[in-house]
């Protein structure tokens, strides 16, 4: 502790004493996680925007059998293209921007702990994202192939801009990289004294553990794309069986990525509505420590089940069996977590703020979500249930009333910390019963009509069909466009919102709620005291 | 580990040793990317995954053990991929064979192109649990064939289904799928070398 007696003496504390620079430059050479951690929000919200009007793009195409307003390629455009923005431009990114916020104001630290390269990782992006959107508006069209990109489609039989997507992938995987090693850094070498791994908020443990499964799967990702790279340019024949490869083992691959890679979208979730939960049940959380290795078992589980997304190319009985049984692990420390939440709030003196209700929201679709992944997971019912709505169906559930759901519950439960003012409670309400509405008339009836048969990644389909489709057109519609009432309502809160108190919610633990709203341009220079009450809430 | 020190170079130097580590993490994983090919090759030789029935096998006439009570159907199936003109066919689809017994079948395939062109056949088995006892002796999956136009080409392949064929395994699907191999294959040169080494692969 000899080092505390220290503090403040640091020698980059030299030029922290003044605020922002102004204009376009702060933005461009800013250091600062919080200006960073915005960029980072904003960037995935632009993103959330466009994926979401490739999304309405599919859903009125699907809105009627028949084909109506694109071609078939185009079509395939749209599905490939609104999944890899979502996944790699919305979701993930914005993940990072709350980490970014967040991390160093939780654990104590004046920032993140490689300021600089917390530029680039995220400077990065708006580059690897125009080359991936560019390919839309070129003669060849963008990538058609799914956002699975399985070979040879993606290789053979992929548009010429195809690189273009390669170069894109390349660019977000080294973004990714850089901001895990951030966030590895920042949260092990600069937590305040006293704030030892285990009295740290959920949500920096959850990001802690993202950011190793992100090292440990980006750089296979980047290997993928470097191999239908030379496919493509140099002749060789990684995934071509002509020339003695083998387009099953592009799965094998793509998946070794591919299931760390949701686990990646949903741990930080997991983090958020820790964090909400205990503030508005006015109670610490149920289960801490559980919660903690329950977390670091998913992870460990999530490198041992990825042949369960590819049963049906065919695999040994034994292979079929592990797969199945490991997945269906899976469930048993996210049961600890479900039963953790629901444990947190009972008997609690719950108030049912927007927060609250999108985290309440996430604990009940995010479960249906699970569920139907367990089905998924019996190696014969998927036969059935393989490449079908049902599929579609499943992970929409985890991931928007899953991660995104979250991520917009953490917007509104640190907006008044972040910018001083509060949001609208009513039109808050308003946006999260739209959303809530709109989300299940989407996405509940693809469950039936993908058990019926219906494949996914058509742009007709047959008449039975017809009117799951168009409930779940209109389910999309209402919950795309009242994504504009939630960008209006962050707007109206950073404009003219009434100032926040300090603590913001009644029942808000943890260190960011000491700190002044909005939160200072420089927090926690001198490392603050860390009390039971303030560990982790 | 100097964690919860607010001094600035205790800081620096515990960022950049685990920064390091980190570093060298992702290499690793990156390597252990492209390690994932070989891995896929060894687990598939180990498993009999995707079918792969093996490069050439040898064997003694006279340590082989004929099964005359017992006869195993084997069926041929000739694809041509998609974008490869020349027509491919078995003299019969396929034979009743005792097991142990030295058997042959013969393939065709015509170049009905105006071009020269190179062609590859890879094999592959069905039900896996068999491809381990699936053996062949010669056959023209181990080499590409160089066709001119118009041109049409005989191609023996010997084989001997293993006596000791699990019981339940009453009949072998022997699928073969041609690809044009003209681009890839290049110069001649490489064209021997794509030969069975590398359509073993699969």
């Amino acid at each position: 502790m000899s080092e505390v007696v220290e503090a403040g003496h640091g020698t980059h504390d030299d030029h922290h004493d003044h605020g922002p620079d102004k204009g376009l430059a702060r933005w461009l050479f800013t250091t600062n996680h919080k200006d960073i951690g915005t960029l980072y929000l904003w960037f995935s919200f632009t993103m959330f925007l466009i994926g979401g009007v490739l999304a309405l793009v599919i859903r009125a195409e699907l809105f009627q059998p028949g084909l109506q307003f694109v071609n078939p390629e185009f079509f395939n455009q749209m599905t490939t293209n609104h999944g890899l923005i979502m996944v790699f431009g919305a979701i993930m990114p914005a993940f990072v921007g709350l980490a970014n916020w967040l991390v160093p104001m939780m654990v104590g630290a004046p920032d993140m702990a490689l300021p600089r390269m917390n530029n680039l990782s995220f400077w990065i992006l708006p580059f690897a994202f125009a080359m991936l959107i560019s390919t839309l508006f070129m003669e060849a069209g963008g990538p058609n192939f799914g956002w699975t990109f399985y070979a040879p489609l993606s290789t053979t039989y992929a548009p010429e801009t195809v690189t273009y997507f390669i170069f894109g992938v390349h660019l977000m995987g080294a973004s990714s990289i850089m901001g895990s090693i951030n966030i590895i850094a920042t949260i092990l070498n600069m937590r305040a004294p006293g704030m030892t791994l285990m009295k740290m908020p959920l949500f920096v443990w959850t990001w802690l553990i993202t950011a190793y499964l992100l090292l440990a799967v980006m750089p296979v990702l980047a290997g993928a794309v470097t191999m239908m790279l030379f496919d493509i340019h140099f002749g060789t024949s990684f995934f071509n069986a002509a020339g003695g490869g083998d387009p099953v083992m592009f799965q094998h691959i793509f998946w070794f990525f591919g299931h760390p890679e949701v686990y990646i979208m949903i741990l930080p979730a997991f983090g958020v509505v820790s964090q909400i939960i205990p503030t508005f049940s006015r109670k610490p959380l149920f289960g801490y420590d559980s919660m903690v290795y329950a977390t670091a078992s998913i992870a460990f589980l999530s490198f041992i089940v990825w042949a369960h997304h590819m049963f049906t190319v065919g695999m040994p009985l034994a292979g079929q069996l592990f797969f199945m049984y490991a997945t269906m692990l899976i469930a048993v420390p996210t049961g600890v977590k479900v039963f953790n939440w629901v444990s947190t709030m009972w008997q609690g003196a719950m108030t049912f703020e927007t927060p609250m209700l999108f985290a309440i929201a996430f604990v009940i679709l995010f479960t249906i979500g699970g569920f139907s992944g367990l089905m998924l997971a019996i190696t014969p019912a998927d036969y059935q249930y393989h490449d079908t709505y049902f599929v579609v169906a499943h992970f929409h559930y985890v991931l928007v009333p899953g991660a995104l759901f979250s991520i917009i519950a953490a917007v509104y439960y640190w907006l008044p910390k972040w910018c001083g003012r509060m949001y609208d409670e009513s039109l808050g309400k308003l946006h999260f019963w739209l959303s809530f509405i709109g989300v299940n008339v989407t996405f509940f009836p693809q469950h039936f009509s993908g058990l019926a048969g219906m494949p996914r990644r058509i742009p007709d389909y047959a008449l039975q069909f017809a009117d799951f489709n168009m409930l779940s057109s209109i389910g999309a519609f209402v919950f795309g466009f009242s994504q504009l009432l939630f960008l209006y309502l962050v707007i109206k809160a950073i404009r003219s919102g009434k100032p926040a108190t300090d603590r913001v919610w009644e029942g808000a633990h943890g260190l960011e709620w000491t700190l002044p709203s909005p939160a200072p341009y420089h927090s926690f220079t001198q490392p603050p005291k860390i009390t039971d009450a303030e560990a982790h809430s | 580990m100097s964690a919860g020190t607010n001094n600035a170079n205790a800081h620096s130097n515990a960022n950049s040793k685990l920064v390091k580590k980190l570093i060298f993490m992702v290499l690793g994983m990156f390597a252990f990317g492209w390690a994932l090919i070989p891995l896929y090759d060894l687990l598939c030789e180990i498993t009999g995954l995707g079918g792969d029935t093996g490069g050439q096998y040898t064997y003694d006439p006279a340590d082989t053990r004929v099964d005359r009570n017992r006869l195993v159907k084997v069926n041929f199936i000739t694809n041509t991929n998609q974008g490869m003109s020349w027509d491919f066919w078995s003299d019969k689809g396929g034979m009743r064979v005792h097991p142990g017994e030295l058997n042959e079948a013969v393939f065709y395939v015509k170049n009905t192109t105006d071009k020269r062109m190179v062609g590859q056949a890879v094999p592959s088995v069905v039900p896996l649990t068999a491809t381990d006892y699936f053996h062949k002796t010669e056959c023209f999956c181990f080499n590409s064939q160089v066709l001119e136009p118009g041109e049409e080409m005989e191609m023996p392949m010997r084989f001997i289904v293993d006596s000791d064929l699990p019981p339940n395994v009453q009949s072998i699907s022997l699928s073969y799928a041609l690809f044009d191999i003209t681009e890839l294959s290049g110069g001649q040169a490489q064209l021997e070398a794509v030969g069975h080494e590398s359509a073993g692969g699969d």
